[in-house]
């Protein structure tokens, strides 16, 4: 029942307008205001910003995972598949998890339980959600680690956790998403944990599962190289909103936003060898008191007077792409002196 | 306090009403202080040290400032008991035995018609003694040894933690019934002296623990590195950071200390009359019980009362120095 | 495993050692057992030499305490103060101990668990500030004053229980005094629970579990509890000893003739045979449960390998 209820041309999953608080006692943090995004089925949507711009927060939200309290969804719609999750109770969201959207950790370590065998961890899913038996289900956990390219399955299968390596960690973490074949995945940060030759190989299977399976992949991420190659779309977020969203290589090619730039220009390139790298100036805004008007301006260096006042709207910067900055015609073409003079 | 403050406490301590934040976003909002900061300037607000962000914590914590009030006021009658009890703690008046309440009597009279408000008040004085010098011994002793061993290692270490669980090999009311039983003197020291052999191991742990810890941290490994000298190292670097869970420990165990030695009077091997002991008038009273409940509960009360203060100001004091439980 | 067993084994010896020694100690060298036999009586000096050398008191303490343990691990305690031997007595005081401490776990494990895990979920609610309050004033309550309370209210007042116990202590009778016995260290686990689990539910695998779309009351029992219980589960190992050794005020209040009485008694009439000879069994005890719960650690939690 692969992508059962999605019509042709209909997004998998239609977030709009979400918001989200954390009431905690020195004041609301509002970390999600107004995030909307789509992923269609086989789409990689990637998902870029610092901690604390409300990535994370709005994945958990899509997951209903989110700790309540202090985290509470105020408004907008989840549509997953033309239903709206939030609409759903209790139990029918929880057999939506899992089973029809799963989610991948950062750390697989922490993320795994640590007195379980992974084989009772996998099994989990199918004993959970199909009724399998104790043993047929551990049947079908070796199948998944196989399936990953776990050496020796078969023997590895009643080991723990911690006797595994990072990145085969990380491959019984996807397995386990896999387990029941959703329609969605959720991967929050993947590769961050793993040195950099065993990320490669992750987001590798990662990419060729989701091809296989035709998913839809959100894939969060603070690491701009991960997002080169395998993501279709890229949507930026600052202070728990959308700045800007782009097919991945226009939006690598010419940025609409000065966020986006910032943070491109702050990669270090061969190239630019013995020049001196970026960095976005001020740190990001905190959450109980988010600046007026565009909540960059503090840190933007193209900032004028009607950034202080007026939020910006996702202006229309092209086909398929748009930017929430007053300004983003001239960062998309003449924004670089002004980078350069801000250098 | 200047404006761009903000607590730490707000993350997901855990007594506000203010539970864990989602994991994955906790971090974000534990930059929160930086908001009122001018973008790109340095912080407004000065550094705070562990200890005044505790004290800052500790002032508004009703459990810590009443518990707080209560040992002040314990302390003050220790001391100068006449100040709220003018009569005399000896003073009996056989006649009027196991009464109650009465004017002037608000506790009553005990079983030799002494008056249960004023022996009440008077036992404060026990108690409070042997918990602040068992305290102060065990502490002192306990920190020594175990930051000692801490430090050094090697035998020293090997040495002290067996001698550490010789101790805790036995229980503690058997030992103090058999170590006490053969002393005869009627002062508060021996009492104190053998909770002070049998206490100093728990307190020694610790000691031993947070100076192991302290002593793998950077910046200590870099002062050793530029030569600092043993002495240097442990008054610097090192004893400031295992002081903290010593006194938490230390405060807790003040009044388990109180409540050990009123235990101890009760199987009649801790304090001895004529002193004046909560555990003495508990063990007198028990056998009455059924008549005259009144003289078991004021003693007690009093004893659960400071007890009570003295593990909660302990556990207030964990709260803000265990940024762990922020 | 076998090897750290084996160990620890060798490391319990100094300590026993120092243990007993430091009672036997205390017994021998700052009492005088001989005069003790006596009461008021002044004795006889012939007699009195007679039996010091008799229990080997005559010899000096560092060949007196060989001399002992040697008798001690042939199976000979010595005689009790009423004329029965040491170990007849123990025959009938550790099964009675062991009963009572048996209740007390129990409770103190339902009891602690169920009210740690309740406030552990609901952390920082009214639910959880009330059980935290609550544990700190059961832990100032000295167990003297609480058994006397429970003694009085239920026992006299309500007449809900026996106030004291026969002699053969049936386990219905040790209820109230299971109860008292256990109540400081019921609210140890309570808090250890509570910290346990509000710790936990944090951790990033019952995320992933939640994330998993399990049931709620799956992810506690099987992902939340299984981790949470195992600091539990090694306080209440440790904590078998220590009630064992505790038990001497809740015997005394409720008249249960085991190990804490006799040893009370032992102590009263400066008996040292009944008092060396349970203390060092206790010590044992002690010794050994500590063992097994390092051992019962590994078994939980499969993170940690004893080489």
């Amino acid at each position: 029942m692969t992508n059962g209820g999605v019509r042709h041309g209909e997004p998998l999953l239609d977030v709009r307008d979400l918001r989200v608080e954390f009431r905690t006692r020195d004041g609301v943090a509002r970390a999600v205001n107004g995030v909307s995004y789509t992923v269609a089925a086989g789409q990689t949507l990637a998902v870029l910003g610092e901690s604390g711009s409300g990535k994370s927060v709005t994945a958990q939200a899509v997951m209903g995972i989110l700790d309540s309290p202090p985290g509470f969804v105020t408004g907008g719609e989840i549509l997953f598949q033309g239903r709206d999750l939030l609409k759903l109770g209790k139990e029918e969201r929880r057999k939506v998890r899992g089973a029809r959207m799963a989610m991948i950790f950062q750390d697989a370590l922490s993320s795994l339980n640590p007195v379980l065998t992974v084989g009772a961890q996998l099994g989990e899913m199918f004993e959970v959600h199909e009724g399998m038996s104790r043993k047929k289900a551990r049947g079908r956990a070796v199948e998944l680690m196989e399936r990953v390219g776990i050496p020796a399955a078969r023997e590895r299968v009643g080991d723990y956790p911690h006797q595994f390596s990072g990145g085969m960690r990380q491959r019984i973490m996807i397995a386990m998403a896999l387990a029941l074949r959703p329609d969605l995945i959720i991967a929050d940060e993947p590769t961050t944990a793993l040195d950099v030759t065993v990320q490669a190989q992750v987001m590798d299977l990662l990419a060729e599962l989701q091809r296989e399976f035709t998913m839809g992949l959100i894939l969060i991420t603070h690491d701009l190289g991960v997002v080169a190659d395998v993501a279709d779309t890229i949507a930026v977020m600052y202070a728990g909103r959308i700045v800007e969203t782009a097919p991945v290589h226009q939006l690598y090619k010419a940025p609409a936003h000065p966020y986006t730039r910032g943070l491109l220009e702050s990669i270090p390139r061969l190239g630019h060898k013995g020049r001196e790298l970026y960095a976005i100036k001020g740190l990001p805004p905190n959450l109980t008191a988010i600046p007026p008007g565009c909540a960059f301006h503090p840190r933007c260096p193209l900032a004028r007077d009607i950034c202080r006042t007026d939020p910006p709207p996702l202006y229309e910067a092209g086909p398929d792409r748009a930017s929430a900055c007053h300004f983003w015609r001239e960062t998309l073409d003449g924004g670089k002196e002004i980078f350069d003079g801000a250098r | 306090m200047p404006e761009s403050y903000v607590p730490k406490e707000a993350i997901g301590h855990g007594d506000g009403g203010t539970a864990a934040l989602a994991m994955g976003e906790a971090e974000s909002l534990e930059r929160a202080p930086a908001a009122g900061r001018p973008p790109g300037g340095e912080p407004t607000g000065k550094p705070r040290s562990l200890w005044s962000d505790a004290w800052h914590d500790l002032r508004r914590n009703p459990v810590f400032v009443v518990s707080a009030l209560v040992i002040v006021f314990l302390v003050v009658i220790a001391i100068w008991p006449q100040l709220i009890a003018t009569g005399n703690p000896y003073r009996a008046d056989l006649a009027k035995a196991q009464e109650g309440a009465a004017p002037g009597h608000p506790f009553g009279y005990d079983t030799q018609g002494r008056d249960v408000y004023t022996r009440v008040v008077y036992g404060a004085r026990a108690s409070i003694t042997v918990g602040t010098c068992a305290t102060a011994g065990a502490a002192l002793l306990g920190s020594l040894l175990g930051g000692l061993a801490g430090f050094f290692g090697g035998w020293w270490d090997t040495l002290l933690s067996r001698l550490a669980d010789i101790f805790f090999g036995i229980p503690v009311l058997l030992g103090g019934l058999v170590f006490l039983s053969v002393v005869t003197s009627t002062t508060v020291w021996p009492v104190v002296g053998f909770i002070v052999l049998l206490g100093w191991p728990q307190i020694g742990r610790i000691a031993r623990g947070s100076v192991v810890t302290a002593k793998q941290n950077d910046y200590v490994q870099a002062a050793r590195a530029l030569g600092a000298g043993n002495g240097r190292m442990l008054l610097r670097h090192i004893a400031p950071n295992a002081v903290a869970p010593v006194i938490v420990v230390a405060t807790i165990a003040l009044g388990t200390y109180i409540a050990l030695e009123a235990t101890l009077s009760y199987l009649g091997a801790g304090l001895k009359p004529p002193t004046v002991s909560w555990g003495i008038d508990i063990s007198t009273a028990s056998t009455y019980i059924r008549n005259a409940p009144h003289m078991l509960l004021w003693p007690a009360g009093a004893l659960s009362i400071t007890v009570l203060a003295f593990i909660m100001l302990g556990d207030a004091v964990r709260d803000a120095l265990d940024p762990k439980l922020r | 495993m076998g090897r750290y067993v084996i160990r620890r084994l060798l490391q319990m010896i100094p300590v026993f050692i120092g243990s007993t020694f430091l009672i036997f100690f205390m017994v021998y060298a700052l009492g005088d057992p001989v005069a003790a036999m006596f009461g008021d009586r002044a004795p006889d000096p012939a007699t009195a030499a007679q039996i010091r050398h008799d229990l080997y008191l005559d010899q000096p303490l560092w060949r007196q305490y060989p001399h002992y343990m040697g008798q001690i691990f042939q199976g000979n305690f010595g005689t009790a103060f009423n004329g029965q031997s040491v170990t007849e007595l123990m025959s009938t005081a550790f099964p009675v101990t062991l009963r009572l401490t048996i209740v007390a776990i129990v409770i103190e494990m339902i009891v602690g668990i169920v009210l740690g895990v309740f406030s552990g979920l609901r952390r920082g609610r009214g639910v959880d500030t009330s059980v935290l309050v609550l544990t700190l004033v059961v832990v100032s309550i000295p167990t003297f004053v609480s058994g006397y309370l429970l003694q009085f209210v239920f026992g006299v007042k309500w007449e809900w229980a026996a106030p004291t116990v026969a002699t053969e202590a049936p386990l219905n009778q040790l209820l109230l005094p299971g109860l008292v016995l256990a109540l400081v260290s019921l609210a140890y686990v309570t808090r250890l629970t509570r910290t346990s689990i509000a710790e936990n539910a944090r951790a990033d695998y019952v995320r992933t579990a939640i994330a998993k779309g399990l049931p709620r009351r799956r992810v506690i029992t099987r992902h939340l509890l299984r981790n949470s219980l195992i600091p539990v589960v090694t306080f209440i190992g440790t904590d078998i000893g220590a009630l064992m050794g505790g038990a001497i005020v809740t015997e005394r209040i409720f008249n249960i003739h085991g190990v804490g009485y006799q040893l009370y008694q032992g102590i009263l009439r400066q008996n040292s045979p009944t008092v060396v000879g349970f203390v060092t069994i206790l010590v044992l005890v002690f010794l050994i449960a500590n063992l097994l719960v390092d051992l019962l650690y590994a078994v939980l939690d499969p993170r940690i390998r004893y080489a």
